[in-house]
């Protein structure tokens, strides 16, 4: 009984793999030079940001809520970053804790307001979308190009692992991130704390959960992860934009329910989430090699991977629903026959 | 007092005030703000630029009003507008001689035509499927401006065709054209709301959704309908957009629409909890949004800073909407009664 039912709790988890593996197999019969093994490990690289912004997602989806802000607090920690190396000259080891900072502080502004005043969570957020997005502007309406020469040799950085394959140093903060994550979501009072949130809040508060706190720490979190990742993006692209990442709320929100976390609350993994930014990555690589699309296409079929899996998880939902109501008509039958 | 009191009772009343103070705001401080010249036989100046670069906003309001009446929200209706400006430029074609490719109402309906479908899927997701509304609209918010990118082959498309102008340039009366649009679609929308029990429908479906579907009101219908008619709106609102700059950019019309949109209903007085609903109001505060917007132009800020303001006043207002604050209020000032 106990295996049957770890098993149905990791099912999501499990089509998603499955999803990763159908998808990869596929590219790698249609495509010559699909299947190298350095081709698996940029998915890894190309999406470092993402694994580290959907991380903090998870938890905020879990917790029950949602993180609009993602994408422009991406975009205002490039345009902080670059704008203090390059206009205020400061030294990167002042840089990234600054921009850390500022992640969380706006992270538990929202959070603060969606916990002490019972705001729902995607109206806060997304004003936070715009207030971080008018901020960059604040700082710059143009591109701002980093020359700093830590962040160029975080850029051009090589991590070398087995037969001339390569990773980047953005992997290797996101892997530190997600073997944080589920560390702190499995093993610690705050993890379990964000489970029971979202399965039901009330039930939480009325065990004793610090609740209010959690929920503060949990957007504090999504803002630590997106500044985060709006270091690596620097990384990535050695500049500040104001319009980084638009449209990178639906590309986290779609890598975590890929993932199987359900967007109710109280079920989900970060390592869903890991395989669901590898099945988002998988299909920008397939559009790619595919040659004739428009890039526009990811949009429209993450767009349509996420209805997929909404869809299934509701269907989950009502046969869940079904089954514990026909289990529970099944106990209460003698009851009505005694009526 | 009676007069007084029934007066600041009416829900109007606040949206009003604030965009006295705005306009009251400007008289002081933006030279000129309020002077109307007659050019090219019709009204020129701020005031009337106000309430023509304000068209598509209130067109987006009518629509997002009854989506949050239904305790719902719509925030594809940024990128509908795109697909519907894309969707229009390219079937009118870009020729330079103004010819057009197919006939102009034709494209203009297809169009239309198509923003409804996308709200109709909106409508479906949310009623039928049952997800969150943030999220159902969420897929398209994305997706739809993926959609608008591919219809335009990712390329600004520019309009020569001179009558499609008269939607969003043109003037009647003296008036601009999309003035009128707007008055007809909401006096429309006013009449089947107020006049039939489908405003009262929609009310009860944004307070309590189970004891509305008790009482014999096909809650399901009702959320599916205001989706589509949101998306039709937005499919409107998209054309007069495209037709005031003559172009169709799938990355660009229509960005940011949808906080504006939200803050405009939210502005008229109608609560993000569902329920009660003020079209009059939404019209308010989509006027208060562009003065605001006009207004930060007049001092020679970048627009974009603008959105920094928004956000502020988003926050603002959801505090003054939230029953905890206003608990916190009362408990300040020591008042038992704090006006809703």
């Amino acid at each position: 009984m106990k295996t049957k039912s770890i098993n149905q709790r990791n099912l999501p988890t499990l089509v998603t793999v499955a999803l990763f593996l159908i998808m990869f197999g596929l590219g790698s019969v249609s495509f010559r030079g699909f299947f190298a093994v350095q081709n698996t490990l940029n998915l890894l690289i190309d999406n470092s940001y993402l694994l580290i912004i959907g991380v903090g997602m998870t938890f905020v989806i879990i917790s029950g809520g949602i993180d609009l802000s993602v994408g422009s607090m991406l975009a205002l920690s490039t345009m902080l970053s670059s704008s203090l190396l390059e206009k205020s000259h400061w030294s990167p080891i002042l840089v990234i804790p600054t921009v850390l900072l500022m992640g969380i502080a706006l992270g538990s502004f929202m959070g603060y307001l969606i916990q002490t005043f019972d705001l729902p969570p995607f109206i806060i957020t997304l004003a936070g979308l715009y207030l971080a997005r008018g901020l960059c502007y604040v700082i710059s309406i143009d591109t701002i190009a980093i020359d700093n020469p830590f962040w160029q040799s975080a850029a051009h950085a090589q991590i070398n692992i087995a037969a001339g394959s390569f990773i980047s140093p953005s992997v290797v903060i996101a892997v530190v991130v997600i073997i944080a994550a589920i560390f702190i979501s499995r093993s610690t009072k705050f993890g379990r704390t964000v489970y029971a949130i979202g399965g039901n809040e009330q039930s939480a508060i009325l065990m004793g959960l610090p609740v209010g706190r959690t929920k503060v720490l949990i957007y504090a979190f999504s803002g630590f992860c997106s500044s985060l990742a709006g270091i690596v993006f620097t990384f990535y692209t050695l500049s500040g934009y104001a319009l980084d990442g638009t449209g990178m709320e639906l590309d986290s929100i779609a890598t975590v329910v890929i993932g199987g976390t359900l967007l109710t609350g109280g079920v989900g993994s970060i390592i869903g989430t890991v395989f669901g930014v590898l099945v988002y990555g998988t299909i920008q690589v397939l559009i790619v090699f595919q040659g004739t699309l428009n890039s526009w296409w990811t949009r429209i079929a993450i767009g349509f991977l996420v209805f997929v899996f909404c869809v299934l998880q509701r269907l989950f939902e009502r046969r869940k629903r079904a089954r514990a109501k026909s289990e529970k008509l099944g106990r209460a039958e003698p009851v009505a026959a005694a009526r | 007092m009676a007069w007084w009191k029934s007066l600041t009772r009416r829900k109007i009343f606040w949206p009003l005030v604030a965009l006295a103070i705005l306009m009251l705001f400007n008289l002081f401080f933006t030279p000129h703000f309020f002077r109307i010249e007659i050019k090219e036989g019709h009204l020129y100046g701020n005031v009337i630029d106000i309430l023509k670069n304000g068209a598509p906003m209130m067109l987006l309001a009518i629509g997002m009003t009854l989506v949050i009446a239904t305790k719902g929200i719509d925030i594809s209706v940024g990128s509908v507008v795109a697909i519907s400006a894309g969707v229009v430029a390219m079937l009118i074609g870009g020729d330079l001689h103004g010819i057009p490719r197919h006939p102009i109402f034709a494209s203009m309906a297809v169009a239309v035509l198509v923003c409804t479908v996308a709200g109709m899927w909106n409508g479906m997701l949310v009623s039928r499927v049952g997800m969150q509304p943030i999220i159902a609209t969420l897929i398209l918010f994305v997706a739809g401006r993926g959609i608008a990118m591919v219809t335009t082959n990712a390329m600004v498309v520019w309009l020569y065709t001179k009558p499609f102008a008269l939607l969003g340039q043109g003037y009647i009366f003296g008036l601009p054209f999309s003035l009128y649009m707007v008055v007809v679609l909401l006096v429309l929308v006013a009449l089947t709301t107020r006049r039939t029990s489908l405003g009262l429908f929609i009310e009860a479906v944004g307070i309590n959704p189970i004891a509305a579907k008790f009482a014999g009101i096909n809650a399901k219908n009702i959320i599916f309908w205001v989706y589509a008619f949101s998306g039709f709106c937005a499919g409107i609102a998209g054309l007069v957009v495209c037709s005031t700059v003559m172009s169709a950019d799938g990355n660009n019309a229509g960005l940011g629409f949808e906080l504006d949109a939200i803050l405009a209903v939210v502005l008229g007085g109608t609560s993000l909890n569902g329920g009660k609903f003020y079209l009059l109001g939404s019209i308010v505060g989509a006027l208060i949004i562009q003065t605001l917007t006009v207004t930060i132009y007049a001092f020679g800020v970048p627009p974009e800073i603008s959105q920094v303001v928004k956000a502020v006043v988003v926050y603002i207002i959801s505090l003054l909407q939230s029953r905890k604050f206003r608990s916190m209020l009362t408990g300040v000032f020591g008042r038992r009664e704090f006006a809703t």
